[in-house]
C-alpha cells in the first residue's frame, strides 16, 4: 500500500511537469496555430540556464530569471522563424519547430555535455516532511506549490488582464481582434513567450527532481502531447487535467507492472480518442 | 484556388503518367537504367552499394508516406512506427521462426500495415495539425512497446541475433551478398512503387487528391472523405512497412530508433525536400538526405544541428521542394 502511494505520488509530481508543458503547448497551439515541437528544447534550456545561473545568483534568483531568459529566446525564435510562416500550410510551421527542436537538443549537448548533470536544490527542501511517508519531501511539496501558483497566475492573467482578454478573444476570432486595432503579431509573440515561460519553469522544476540531460526535452514532450489530446484541444483546464491524469496513471502502473508505465499513457489516449474523440473537455468540432 | 488546382492536376499528370508521353518515357527509362546499374557506377564515383540500398529504402518509406502526406493531405508525423514495425516483424520472424526470407518480409509488411489500418479510424476524422499530433503520439506507443518488451524485442539495445538468410526458390537458393541484396531490395522497391503509382492513377487516387484540395466539396458529391483518408493511411502504412522490413535485412539489426518520432520527422522532411506534390519527389529527397547523412556524419558530430538547419532552410526558402521548383520552371 505504501509502495502504491509512493508510486502514485511520484506520478503526480511528473504529472505536474506534463501539465506545465501541456499548458504552454496548448496556449501556442491555440493562438499561434503551431505545434511547438521545440517546446521540449526550451524546457531543457530553462533547466540548463538555471544550472548555470545558480552559482551566480542562487537558486531563488535562477528560479525567477531562467524562465524569462528562455522566454526571451522564445520571442527571438517566434519573431525570426515562426512568424514568416503564419497563414501558410500548417505543415511548414511543424517542420520548422521540429528542426528547431533538433538544433536546441544539439546545442544543449554541445554547451553542457552529453552526460547528465545533477541540479542542486536548497538543503531544507531535501528533507522528508513525514517519517511514515518518507517520499513526501519538501521539494515535492515545493513543486506542487510552484505549479499551483504558476497555473493560478496564468488563469488570472487570462481572465483579468487586457493581454489575457486579447488572447482569449484571439482564440475565438483572430480576424475580429485584428480589426479592432490589436496588433496581433505582438499578441502572438507575447502568447508564444508566455508558453515558453511555462516550459522554462517546468524545466527547472524537473531538473531538481530528475536531473539534467540533453534529451530531457525530447522525452517529456510526447506525454505533454498526450496530455493535450486526453484533456481536449482548445481547453487549458483540459490540458492541466490531462497531464495530471496520465502522470498518476503512469505512477500507479509502475507499482504493479513497471514495464508498461509508459505504454499505459498512450493506451489511455487511444481509449479517450475512441470513446470521446474531442478529449475530456475539448471543444466540439475543433480540428475536425 | 481553381488555378492552383489545375496546376496541381498538371503536376500530378506530369509526375505519374509516366508512359503517356515520349519525353517522360525516355526519362523513366534513364531513371530505371540508373537504378539497375547502380552497383556498377556507385564504386566508380567513390561510393558503395549499401549506400544505394539505403537510398532505395528511405525513398520507398517516404514515397509510401507521401501517398498520405502529399496526395491525400494527411500530415502524418508517425510513420516511423510502421517503418519500425516492418523492421521488427521481419527481424523477429528470422530470429524466432526460422530462416524463411519470404515469410519474414511478409510478416513485417503485414505487421506494420495492419497497425496502420487499425490506427486509421482513430485519426481519419481529424485534419491539419491535430492529425499530426495524434499520429505522432500513437507512434510513440509502439516505440515504448519495443523498448520495454525486453526479453522479446531486445529492449533499448535493439534486436540482434538474426541475419539475412539465403533466398530460397522451388529450384534452389541465392545467397544475398553485395549487389545481389541491392537487386533484392530494388525488386521490392519496384513492387511498392508500382502499387503507389497504380493507386494514384486509379479513380481512388483521383478522389484522394480531391480530398486534399477540397474535402468539403467532395463530401457534398457523396465521396466518403474519411474512408478515403483511412484507405490512404493503410496503403501508405503497408508500403512504409515494406521499407522497414528491407532496412532490418540491410543492417541485420533493428533499433527502437527505427520507431522513434524523430525518424517520422525525417521522412516528412525528405518528402518536402524533394517535392511532395510530385510522385518522384520523395525519391530525390531521400537521395539527398542519405548522401548528406553519409558525408556529414564523417565530418561532424553535430549531425542533429545539420539536419535541423536543413529543416529550417527548406521550410523558409524552398517549400516547394526540388522537383516542385523544376516542374514550375518548366511549366511557366
Amino acid at each position: 500500500m505504501e509502495l502504491l502511494l509512493f508510486d502514485a505520488f511520484n506520478g503526480l509530481i511528473v504529472g505536474f511537469f506534463y501539465a506545465l508543458m501541456a499548458l504552454g503547448l496548448s496556449l501556442i497551439l491555440g493562438l499561434n496555430s503551431v505545434i511547438n515541437f521545440a517546446h521540449g528544447g526550451f524546457m531543457a534550456l530553462g533547466g540548463y540556464l538555471a544550472f548555470t545561473l545558480v552559482p551566480v545568483i542562487g537558486f531563488w534568483g535562477a528560479l525567477i530569471l531562467a524562465p524569462f531568459a528562455a522566454a526571451a529566446l522564445g520571442i527571438l525564435a517566434e519573431r525570426g522563424l515562426v512568424r514568416p510562416l503564419y497563414g501558410r500550410d500548417p505543415l511548414y510551421s511543424l517542420l520548422l519547430t521540429f528542426g528547431l527542436a533538433l538544433i536546441l537538443e544539439d546545442v544543449t549537448r554541445s554547451i553542457w555535455g552529453a552526460q547528465g548533470l545533477p541540479f542542486a536544490i536548497p538543503n531544507f527542501l531535501n528533507h522528508p516532511l513525514s517519517n511514515v511517508y518518507f517520499f513526501f519531501t519538501g521539494y515535492r511539496l515545493f513543486v506542487i506549490i510552484v505549479t499551483a501558483i504558476a497555473t493560478a497566475t496564468l488563469f488570472a492573467t487570462l481572465r483579468f488582464t487586457r493581454l489575457g482578454i486579447c488572447i482569449r478573444a484571439g482564440n475565438a476570432d483572430l480576424e475580429t481582434v485584428a480589426s479592432l486595432g490589436v496588433n496581433i503579431y505582438l499578441l502572438r509573440a507575447a502568447n508564444f513567450a508566455l508558453g515558453i515561460l511555462l516550459a522554462g519553469l517546468a524545466g527547472i522544476l524537473a531538473a531538481g527532481q530528475l536531473g539534467l540531460t540533453p534529451t530531457m526535452g525530447a522525452s517529456l514532450i510526447m506525454p505533454s502531447f498526450v496530455a493535450i489530446i486526453v484533456g481536449g484541444a482548445g481547453s487549458l483546464i483540459g490540458s492541466l487535467l490531462g497531464g495530471l491524469i496520465i502522470g498518476v496513471a503512469a505512477g500507479i502502473t509502475t507499482a504493479y507492472f513497471p514495464a508498461a508505465s509508459e505504454v499505459v499513457i498512450y493506451l489511455i489516449m487511444a481509449v479517450v480518442l475512441v470513446i470521446r474523440p474531442r478529449g475530456l473537455l475539448g471543444q466540439e468540432g475543433l480540428f475536425e | 484556388m481553381s488555378v492552383e488546382a489545375a496546376e496541381t492536376r498538371e503536376r500530378i499528370r506530369a509526375g505519374s503518367n509516366l508512359a503517356s508521353r515520349g519525353g517522360e518515357r525516355l526519362g523513366f527509362a534513364v531513371f530505371a537504367a540508373i537504378l539497375l546499374l547502380a552497383p556498377f557506377w556507385l564504386p566508380l564515383v567513390g561510393s558503395y552499394t549499401d549506400l544505394g540500398t539505403r537510398v532505395l529504402i528511405y525513398a520507398l518509406a517516404a514515397m509510401g508516406l507521401n501517398l498520405l502526406l502529399g496526395f491525400t493531405g494527411g500530415l502524418s508525423f508517425g510513420h516511423a512506427a510502421y517503418f519500425g514495425l516492418g523492421a521488427y516483424g521481419t527481424g523477429l520472424m528470422l530470429r524466432y521462426a526460422g530462416p524463411n526470407m519470404w515469410l519474414a518480409v511478409a510478416v513485417g509488411v503485414l505487421l506494420g500495415g495492419f497497425a496502420a489500418t487499425l490506427v486509421g479510424p482513430v485519426v481519419m476524422r481529424r485534419r491539419g495539425i491535430y492529425f499530426a499530433m495524434i499520429t505522432i503520439a500513437i507512434g510513440q506507443m509502439f516505440y515504448f512497446i519495443a523498448v520495454r518488451w525486453n526479453n522479446f524485442t531486445g529492449g533499448e539495445d535493439g534486436l540482434t541475433g538474426f541475419q539475412r538468410e539465403p533466398l530460397t526458390f522451388p529450384g534452389g537458393s541465392i545467397v544475398l551478398n553485395g549487389p545481389r541484396f541491392y537487386y533484392f531490395v530494388l525488386f521490392f522497391f519496384a513492387i511498392g512503387v508500382f502499387v503507389l503509382w497504380w493507386v494514384l492513377n486509379s479513380p481512388l487516387g483521383r478522389a484522394m487528391v480531391g480530398a486534399r484540395e477540397n474535402s468539403r466539396r467532395l463530401e457534398f458529391l457523396g465521396v466518403p472523405v474519411e474512408r478515403l483518408t483511412w484507405i490512404s493511411f493503410a496503403i501508405s502504412g503497408f508500403v512504409t512497412a515494406l521499407a522497414g522490413s528491407m532496412s532490418a535485412l540491410l543492417n541485420n539489426f533493428t533499433s527502437p530508433l527505427d520507431l522513434y518520432w524523430q525518424l517520422s520527422g525525417y521522412f516528412v522532411i525528405i518528402c518536402v525536400l524533394g517535392g511532395m506534390r510530385n510522385f518522384w519527389g520523395p525519391f530525390v529527397g531521400a537521395a539527398i538526405y542519405v548522401v548528406m547523412q553519409d558525408y556529414a556524419s564523417s565530418l561532424t558530430k553535430n549531425w542533429l544541428s545539420v539536419i535541423g538547419l536543413m529543416f529550417m532552410l527548406v521550410v523558409l526558402f524552398f517549400p516547394r521542394g526540388l522537383l516542385g521548383v523544376l516542374a514550375r520552371r518548366r511549366s511557366g
